[in-house]
């Protein structure tokens, strides 16, 4: 088996405006709403098809979010498409209003997430989007790791009729989801069966907990690995499951931990069938570097995940 | 600047009647709504009331019996505080009855001190917050010529709500996109929660800045049914068009006009009946 880290990668950018781009043509209710994002958000061709549907309000966050709870009023479906920090932080009072509030079907796909602007910094860095959405429980927060993920959300998010949250990844990992594996909003997709620990992870990390996981199997440790792509509602089922089958859980994100998907672990698991827990995210806003420096800084490297298992159930 | 003039010989003297009647009505239900439930902002809803009355009793196309029909016009109340006079008005208008007003702020009413579309149907936004009616409005208007549908969008705004930066946001935006399918109302009352917008953070010259953002700019009195509805029934000029309404907070009641006090004071029983006087003997 070729191992993850010599696979050709992708980002999920084109796989999000091609899904996008076929959509509209069937459905003539589906428009994006951006920020002056048109070409960091892959979406020229969108806009050479349809040039109506697609409205940019130009670099105004707060009233993005507001005319597209306005198209939603007139029976449109909005996909916004903006730059996660300016999505979630700039106009949140908007997303907690307009969008939440309102239960209007917007779909915000938060584009280039977590740390990936690298050295631009923590300005242009969206890890507090898990725990600010998280708290908006209206939103469905989901979290794709890879193209089919994302293509697969993006269709659920078309019918759902309800206000849906995205990211919408620019670090490029390789393929995890198997194709036949079905999306299913607030279902964990089990990625390896294992006894002795829990890894449970989301988006660009998928692949690293699976190097991981096959390093510790080595080890002797027998390691189960959870995409958990769905933060809100969160799969209690499996939480539960992994907290009593196994001995421990580690959880790793790339967000701020206060709030996020390890949290909301914790939360199922100190109430239902507590267990030993490691949570491996962003500690504190980031020093200067690349995206991929970033995520082994913080810890959320192959060999520290390693390190955590094997301390937790060791 | 457009100046209204010679209008009132251009409407109906019964039309202007029945909408002061009607007006003078629904301040009754307000005070009387504030009155029980010991809560709410009586001076701006009584600022907003004429616009409210001409918007649901003379130009809107709405059916309350229907509320989500597809071709209504929007109203989108976006200083969200003045709920009372929001919901005096559409239980006039038929949305639900009049004796549910009664339910007003009461625990778990349908009826809360802000609208929730998702309790009444009617209401076309959450606003509470300030500074995010226009914006919405400014999607409804979008939406409306994405679909080719003629209706129109209103926004009533407070001029103190236009120290929000997200108003311009919106404001450049439809000015921009040329949205003759929107209208904003600011009612002009000249003071906020804590003292006059002026004093504050001053708003002035409040027609030069929408003019300077595309807006077709009027401002008239906006207690004058003659005037409102003249250019609220204007045809379409292919830019928006914002009515800068000069309004008297607290208008209609002797020791409720223009004090800043009555932004949200509650008037006692006493108080109560003496301005249901003044309402029904004017």
């Amino acid at each position: 088996m070729t191992s993850l880290s010599q696979q050709e990668t992708f980002d999920c950018r084109q796989i999000f405006a091609q899904t996008l781009t076929e959509l509209a043509r069937q459905d003539e209710r589906i428009v994006i709403v951006c920020n002056d994002s048109v070409g960091s958000s892959n979406l020229n061709e969108f806009k050479k098809e349809f040039p109506d549907r697609l409205v940019n309000v130009g670099i105004a966050e707060q009233n993005m979010i507001g005319v597209a709870a306005g198209l939603a009023n007139s029976g449109f479906i909005p996909f916004v498409s903006c730059a996660g920090p300016f999505l979630s932080g700039r106009a949140l009072e908007q997303v907690k209003a307009d969008v939440a509030y309102n239960m209007y079907p917007i779909i915000l796909c938060a584009q280039s997430p977590g740390m990936s602007y690298g050295e631009l910094g923590p300005t242009h860095h969206s890890i507090e989007d898990f725990s600010w959405i998280r708290a908006l429980t209206d939103i469905t927060l989901l979290s794709p790791a890879d193209p089919k993920q994302t293509k697969d959300a993006i269709h659920w998010a078309v019918q759902a009729n309800k206000p849906v949250y995205m990211r919408i990844n620019r670090f490029k990992i390789p393929k995890t989801t198997p194709e036949t594996a079905s999306f299913e909003v607030g279902k964990a997709l089990l990625l390896k069966e294992g006894k002795d620990v829990t890894l449970i992870t989301t988006g660009i990390l998928v692949p690293r907990a699976l190097e991981a996981a096959a390093i510790l199997e080595k080890d002797g440790i027998s390691a189960r690995v959870l995409n958990m792509h769905t933060l809100n509602p969160i799969d209690k089922e499996a939480i539960i499951a992994a907290a009593s089958e196994t001995r421990g859980i580690v959880t790793m994100e790339e967000a701020i931990t206060t709030g996020g998907l390890g949290a909301a672990i914790s939360e199922v698991v100190v109430e239902n069938h507590p267990t030993k827990m490691r949570i491996l995210g962003v500690s504190h806003f980031a020093p200067t570097g690349s995206a991929s420096f970033l995520l082994d800084h913080f810890g959320l490297n192959v060999e520290n995940i390693v390190k955590s298992a094997s301390e937790l159930v060791g | 600047m457009t100046r209204i003039q010679e209008v009132l010989q251009k409407d109906d003297p019964e039309r202007i009647a029945k909408l002061s009647q009607i007006a003078s009505e629904i301040r009754v239900d307000i005070v009387n709504t504030i009155a029980a439930a010991k809560m709410g902002h009586i001076g701006g809803d009584f600022s907003v009331t004429d616009i409210l009355v001409s918007l649901f009793f003379g130009v809107m196309n709405y059916r309350s019996q229907d509320p989500n029909w597809a071709e209504r016009d929007r109203f989108i109340l976006s200083k969200g505080h003045c709920s009372a006079a929001l919901y005096s008005v559409m239980a006039k208008a038929g949305y639900f009855k009049h004796e549910q007003l009664g339910e007003f702020m009461k625990p778990l009413s349908f009826l809360g001190g802000h609208p929730n579309r998702r309790k009444l149907a009617g209401i076309e936004a959450n606003t509470g917050p300030l500074g995010h009616g226009l914006p919405i409005g400014v999607g409804c208007a979008v939406g409306a010529s994405l679909a080719k549908k003629s209706y129109r969008t209103f926004v009533a705004l407070g001029d103190g709500e236009l120290q929000e930066g997200s108003n311009w946001e919106a404001a450049m935006f439809a000015g921009h996109r040329k949205l003759g399918n929107l209208m904003a109302i600011v009612d002009r009352n000249r003071l906020q929660q804590g003292a006059g917008t002026e004093e504050t953070n001053s708003l002035d010259p409040l027609a030069d800045k929408w003019r300077a953002f595309g807006w077709d700019t009027y401002e008239l009195d906006g207690h004058n049914f003659a005037e409102l509805l003249n250019v609220m029934e204007a045809p379409d000029t292919g830019k928006p068009k914002v009515i800068i309404a000069n309004t008297i907070k607290g208008k209609g009641v002797s020791f409720i006009e223009n004090r800043v006090e009555w932004h949200h004071k509650v008037p006692s029983a006493e108080q109560n009946i003496q301005a249901i006087k003044e309402l029904t003997h004017s």
